[in-house]
């Protein structure tokens, strides 16, 4: 068998296997099951992190990208139809994806640039806001969800300033200043609804209403949530592409210049403001675009879903997939937001987890879970 | 405006400064013997604050109900608990990461905030409610036209006042003050000179978050009424107005919080729209101030090595 064709089996099976572990995790709702499952899944990954099969792995997935890829898709295609008549497990993924797209903005910042943004939680709540007030409006909704990320980033562009003027602490504060300012402004602001919030109207496609139920025939009905699911993953494969597609390109040289040493990258005729300034906004816009569609899914929103908490959780995901690593954020974001969803038993406590998991993860293992590799400078170049 | 309106802002706003400026006088110190931001400040805070209130109901379960011993009781245990919490702290996760990136420290601080905060709504007896902190401090109240000063307002604010004076002659004037000092300055050359490094980090933390402590007391006493997100905004606060300030700079601190709690305060005075803007005013100047002057009021005097 030549290495090329064993490549492949090892990716079909592997999605395979990643799908039925996503099933049965999302199907079984007894605790003490889903407990065993998940140690079986640590286990099974220590394991084979000991005995150098992830190492393997980990080199026949890079040497596959594109077919990696379709076979993630794929995977999570099968997922999605497998649930296709349950409201909360769809509910769950499409949050799940929306998550993930905000965080590719923030690890744009954070994770290329090393603009810190601890507002995320504020430029998605933006988008939420844009989709309520425009949602009545004639606009079509398909745009409101990229008018949401153009205010995002408009918004976002008032702290262009400060978070060029200033570095280190000074921005963080700058931002923490600005989500706290934001979530203030929301609850006393009687237009926008004040603590209450606002009703969000759903998406409606040329006529094609977002919020009723699917009916294909007589005994099949999909559930509503089908339709932002599958809209958010084709938002989550656009936003992949363009964050890939920047990583690779020139653009992304020098986003890390800038990230590495802004000195070093000033010296050698790299414009600082400009690559700051375009990070900032295209993760801003990331982000504002998530929270549209967000919004229009759950119908309602309030000040209280915008707080300081919540850009601290966006800001964890990043960094717990580890900084710039796009297929880590999409575990950490699926991590993060599905754990304290199924396991009932700790969702009072989900704060609490998270904190103490992030104070590890900083302690011992800073890079993240699957941290970023390093840019191969010649494709096809094995180092 | 009536005058007895605007004496009342007066020593409200003197008194937000006073809290604002304790809560900044720890971020100061913690980045100027460390370089970082220990972010947890303002839970720590609102720990103190729980410590103290147990301590006055223990102190009544056992029927000493003299409100003198009960308040010094109330502030003994709650600063020397939490200038232990500071020192482990500092020990366990804020010197380990010292040759991480700053940004590091500064998540792994927020984190350990919320462990602080959720662990008290979560463990303390129905700690997700608010909790009536009880006035220990006289009532008397004297009355000027239709301007009333209570006694517990100047005693805080004298008793605020005296931490202050005493953290900035602990600074100036002592040997211990002398080696903060010096390893703020140059962390090589103090510990060249004999100095204990390890011992003055967690002697200074200890001290921020000492104060820290006697200004969530403060906060408790004069508000009536403690819950456990009380620390979150006071530490963002109190953070703001040390990077307002210039940090590493005990007076740029003083200054800072004082500046944030007038800007409050002109915010819900001054203002011509409701002024249930005024945190919403009060943060649009911060971050217009750091925008003008990105190191802070009082500039850092450190320059940039390359």
């Amino acid at each position: 068998m030549t290495q090329s064709l064993k490549d492949k089996l090892v990716i079909l099976l592997l999605a395979a296997l990643g799908t039925a572990f996503m099933v049965t995790f999302i199907a079984i709702e007894e605790q003490t099951e889903i407990f065993a499952l998940l140690l079986v899944a640590a286990a099974l990954i220590v394991a084979a992190a000991k005995f150098g099969v992830i190492k393997a792995i980990s080199q026949c997935l890079s040497r596959n990208e594109k077919l990696m890829n379709g076979a993630v898709i794929a995977a999570v295609l099968v997922v999605v139809f497998w649930f296709r008549e349950d409201h909360f497990p769809l509910l769950m993924i499409a949050t799940v994806m929306m998550y993930v797209i905000a965080c590719f903005g923030l690890n744009m910042q954070f994770g290329y640039t090393g603009v810190v943004n601890f507002a995320g939680a504020a430029f998605f709540g933006i988008g939420c806001y844009t989709a309520a007030v425009l949602g009545d409006t004639s606009v079509p909704l398909l745009m409101v969800i990229a008018l949401g990320g153009i205010a995002a980033a408009i918004i976002g562009s008032i702290l262009i300033i400060p978070v060029l003027r200033t570095r280190g602490h000074y921005a963080a504060v700058v931002t923490i200043a600005f989500g706290l300012l934001f979530r203030t402004f929301l609850e006393v602001n009687d237009t926008l609804g004040g603590p209450q919030g606002l009703r969000v109207p759903g998406m409606n496609l040329f006529g094609w209403d977002f919020n009723s139920n699917i009916e294909i025939s007589e005994n099949i009905e999909l559930s509503f949530y089908m339709n932002y699911v599958i809209l958010a993953l084709i938002m989550v494969i656009l936003a992949f592409v363009l964050m890939r597609r920047i990583e690779r390109s020139w653009i992304g040289l020098n986003f890390d210049a800038v990230r590495l040493d802004e000195t070093a990258a000033a010296c050698f005729g790299i414009d600082i403001k400009r690559w700051k300034i375009t990070a900032f906004t295209l993760g801003n816009f990331l982000a504002g675009t998530a929270g549209a569609l967000y919004a229009m899914m759950l119908g309602f929103i309030a000040p209280s879903n915008f707080a300081f908490s919540d850009s601290l959780i966006l800001v964890s995901i990043v960094l717990l997939g580890g900084m710039g690593s796009l297929w880590g954020t999409i575990l950490a974001a699926g991590l993060v937001v599905l754990l304290p969803e199924k396991l009932q038993a700790i969702q009072e406590y989900r704060f609490l987890i998270y904190a103490i998991v992030m104070i590890l993860i900083l302690l011992f293992r800073p890079q993240g879970i699957l941290p970023r590799g390093l840019r191969a400078y010649i494709p096809g170049w094995r180092g | 405006m009536d005058v007895g309106l605007l004496g009342q802002f007066v020593v409200n706003g003197m008194m937000l400064g006073m809290m604002y400026a304790l809560v900044a006088v720890g971020f100061t110190l913690f980045f100027g013997v460390l370089d970082v931001i220990k972010f947890s400040h303002g839970d720590v805070l609102m720990v103190g604050t729980f410590a103290g209130f147990s301590t006055y109901l223990g102190l009544t379960a056992i029927g000493i109900d003299n409100a003198f011993v009960q308040l010094v009781g109330v502030l003994v245990v709650s600063i020397a608990s939490m200038a232990l919490l500071g020192a482990i702290i500092a020990r366990y996760l804020v010197l380990p990461l010292k040759s991480a990136p700053p940004l590091n420290t500064l998540l792994v601080t927020l984190m350990l905030g919320t462990v602080l905060r959720e662990s008290i709504r979560l463990f303390y007896p129905d700690g997700s409610n608010p909790k009536h902190f009880p006035s220990l401090l006289p009532t008397d109240a004297w009355s000027f036209g239709s301007f009333t000063l209570r006694a517990d307002s100047v005693i805080l604010l004298i008793g605020g006042l005296l931490v202050i004076i005493g953290v900035n002659v602990l600074i100036n004037r002592t040997r211990l003050g002398l080696a903060i000092r010096a390893v703020a300055q140059d962390e090589e050359t103090a510990k060249c000179m004999g100095i204990n490094f390890k011992m003055i980090v967690l002697l200074t933390f200890a001290l921020g978050s000492g104060v820290a402590a006697f200004a969530g007391v403060m906060n408790g006493l004069y508000y009536n009424e403690i819950n456990f997100g009380m620390g979150l905004l006071l530490g963002v606060i109190g953070f703001s107005a040390a990077i307002v300030g210039g940090l590493g700079n005990i007076y740029g601190a003083i200054l800072g919080g004082f500046l944030f709690a007038g800007l409050q305060t002109l915010g819900a005075v001054a203002l011509p729209f409701a002024s249930a803007y005024k945190d919403v005013f009060a943060f649009a100047v911060i971050i217009a101030l750091i925008a003008w002057r990105p190191t802070g009021l009082i500039a850092e005097k450190t320059s940039e090595r390359v």
